[in-house]
């Protein structure tokens, strides 16, 4: 995908000689197009039709990818790079994120977790794509395109104009913008700090070691011995004097019935059955 | 004339000179970055480094290199067929693309052609290399996912994570430096940076983006996506032969171009350093010549990063973050606000001495009163546990040793009488004996 970004470098037409009428598609916009089109299409059907959640996000990233080099052809090149930066880059990568926390197995829940979540999905997917349709069918009826070459050289160029209406024609929208994503951050910080700092929350490597200074003892339980002859779990430590240390014992073993362990003992020490080294497979015999 | 004019009428044959140029310049930097870097290390550590293969061990690399070529090339069982094939391949291009906006150099002739040391001129130069950037990530983030193993996958984890967090950092560095030079092309900054190099007039800024390049790159000591004392070889661990070469190549080709970025950005690019460009009246910033200042000062940028390696241990995960998010990030904002102030007082003519005093005194008295409502010392409380200086515990030290629990009673199994063995195996009987 990023072999389409390098033939950009070669199709990006130079603001010198960029006088151009806005209906006339050129060569280059032409080949530009028919590749970038039929990728950001085959990306969006595979988005949908593959199995794998990673494999889809890569294909929305094959898409994306196509439409910033579809910008930056159409003489807006600070939106092409934007649209890499945050949504590829950035919007695309947390979604590979998440997905990889939850797991590469996982597989979508069926279960609706909103009521009437799947009818409010639908309504509002039906009213969004009428809303494209009547958008994009008045764009291309009754809008006269005037191309960006003006935009692009006049007041500094394509970046100081697009800050300049940015920061005072659409300022209002703009802060309305990052109040959303403000909103969305607050909110994502709230559930994460109350996950931490609620009751049940987990507690920090200072309180743990602080709980630990207050007990009388201080530092790990004894291992099990470990002897020249011997590193068992059931082999117990021993004391300066040659005692057994009862802490270093573990419940579980000495919890067991000799008897249930014989064959273990049996194959430690070499008195039981050996195995056939001509035998295919293991087992009883 | 911009450079944006002159390299608009490059014939396509000098375009691929410079192509074949930039790509054969970065490989030779990573061959010889791997060798400088050993040997650096080598000298700080007090030992000679690789000295067998070439002039002075100075072949080294370009051997290790080809045998990397003829190893075996291992696909896990559980590895994602193509992902695992096409990581390395998303790694290693956009760190060759993001070398197209770095201008190497000013106007030359080449080949009777008039034409500057650069491949292209965007309006959005530097946006180009953050993007390139942002898309590298995605190869170390699926190679780790794709290698169907937990070491990697953790690998991948950390530097999503490491690499969006210091992205940011970079990208608000690079806000002051594009208030003041007015554009986002390279070109363009490497001239605003006529009279000064910006590395000097925004000195934290430049701070900030040295150490957010280094964690973008993730090199030590922000190398925690292949820390080989935790992930054994974090993203790249199930890699080998030449999938594991490229990402050798793209991390070492992402060093040179932050470096270069870098260059380009604060030290003001491929122009002479100061004595030296005041001789013959800027002769030294003609033709030819600002290709060795340029590379002179990418090779600082690139020895800071070895400097770095060989002297700092490896930063904690949650310290590293610390650091991105709660001193570096808001060091920037706050830096770009002041920057902004003052320029706005500039353009609206300036300050009086009048103002400033006012200014002046009203950051004292906020900083007094601050200072005035900040509580005394802590009383110690004296049940507390003693502390280290990290704030941690530390243990007694007068030297009595800490009276055992109370002996904890085991559960043990009824027996048959003959013996009274406290284990069930035979060498543990031995060894009590």
């Amino acid at each position: 995908m990023s072999a389409v970004l390098s033939t950009l470098l070669a199709l990006q037409p130079d603001p010198a000689t960029a006088e151009r009428v806005p209906d006339v598609v050129t060569t280059g916009e032409a080949i530009a197009f028919w590749v970038l089109g039929p990728l950001a299409l085959a990306g969006a059907l595979g988005m949908l039709f593959a199995k794998n959640a990673v494999h889809s996000a890569l294909w929305l990233v094959l898409t994306m990818l196509s439409l910033g080099v579809l910008y930056m052809v159409q003489q807006a090149p600070f939106l092409g790079f934007v649209q890499i930066i945050v949504y590829t880059g950035a919007i695309m990568m947390l979604f590979l994120f998440v997905l990889m926390m939850v797991g590469r197995d996982s597989s979508d829940s069926v279960v609706e977790v909103l009521r009437g979540q799947r009818l409010a999905a639908a309504v509002l997917g039906v009213g969004f794509a009428g809303l494209v349709v009547g958008s994009l069918a008045r764009a291309l009826t009754e809008v006269q395109p005037v191309g960006l070459v003006e935009q692009n050289t006049v007041n500094g160029g394509n970046v100081a104009n697009i800050g300049a209406s940015l920061f005072t024609d659409w300022l209002f929208p703009f802060e309305l913008t990052s109040a959303l994503l403000i909103t969305a951050a607050i909110g994502a910080m709230i559930l994460a700090f109350s996950d931490r700092h609620g009751k049940a929350g987990k507690k920090t490597q200072k309180q743990l070691v602080e709980e630990r200074f207050k007990t009388t003892r201080v530092g790990s339980l004894p291992g099990p011995g470990v002897f020249a002859t011997a590193n068992s779990v059931a082999t117990p430590a021993l004391l300066p004097d040659g005692s057994v240390a009862p802490e270093s014992l573990s419940e579980l073993i000495e919890a067991t019935a000799k008897e249930t362990l014989d064959d273990d003992v049996a194959e430690v020490a070499g008195t039981g059955h050996e195995a056939d080294a001509h035998a295919l497979k293991g087992g009883e015999s | 004339m911009t450079t944006q004019e002159l390299l608009a009428d490059d014939p396509i044959w000098l375009i691929l000179i410079k192509v074949v140029g930039i790509f054969a310049f970065l490989v030779v930097m990573t061959l010889f970055m791997i060798n400088w870097e050993r040997k650096v290390v080598a000298r700080m550590q007090h030992r000679p480094g690789p000295n067998r293969v070439g002039p002075n061990g100075w072949l080294q690399s370009l051997a290790d290199g080809l045998k990397l070529a003829f190893k075996e090339d291992i696909r896990p069982v559980l590895a994602d067929k193509w992902v695992f094939f096409l990581a390395p391949v998303i790694s290693c291009i956009p760190a060759f693309l993001a070398f197209s906006v770095i201008p190497l150099g000013g106007e030359v002739t080449m080949f009777g052609e008039k034409t500057a040391l650069q491949l292209v001129d965007l309006p959005v130069g530097v946006l180009v290399v953050l993007a390139c950037s942002s898309l590298g990530v995605y190869g170390i983030v699926l190679s780790g996912w794709a290698s169907g193993s937990p070491y990697p996958l953790l690998g991948a984890l950390r530097s999503a994570a490491q690499v969006i967090s210091y992205e940011i950092a970079m990208g608000l560095s690079i806000v002051a430096v594009v208030m003041y030079s007015h554009s986002l092309s390279t070109a363009e900054i490497v001239k605003a940076q006529e009279s000064g190099w910006f590395g000097w007039l925004l000195f934290p800024s430049f701070l900030i983006y040295v150490i957010s390049m280094v964690g973008e790159t993730n090199r030590a000591p922000f190398d925690l996506p292949e820390a080989e004392s935790e992930l054994v070889g974090g993203f790249h661990t199930e890699y080998s032969s030449l999938k594991f070469a490229l990402f050798f190549l793209a991390e070492y080709v992402n060093m040179v171009t932050v470096s270069a970025l870098a260059t380009t950005l604060f030290l003001g690019g491929w122009r002479a350093p100061w004595p030296l460009s005041a001789i013959g009246d800027g002769m030294l910033n003609t033709g030819w010549w600002p290709l060795l200042w340029f590379v002179g000062k990418t090779l600082f940028f690139l020895f800071i990063f070895i400097w770095l390696r060989g002297t700092l241990p490896r930063l904690r995960y949650d310290q590293f973050m610390r650091l991105g998010w709660k001193v570096l990030v808001p060091a920037s904002l706050i830096w770009i606000v002041l920057v902004a102030t003052v320029r706005a007082w500039k353009t609206e003519g300036g300050f009086t001495t009048q103002q400033l005093l006012i200014v002046f005194g009203v950051v004292v008295g906020i900083l007094l009163l601050v200072s005035v409502l900040l509580p005394d010392k802590k009383p110690v409380d004296q049940n507390a546990v003693p502390l280290a200086g990290w704030g941690y515990p530390v243990p007694p030290l007068d030297l009595k040793v800490p009276k055992a629990g109370p002996k904890k009673s085991v559960k043990a199994a009824k027996l048959p009488k003959e013996k009274a063995a406290v284990t069930s195996g035979k060498e543990a009987g031995d060894g009590n004996a």
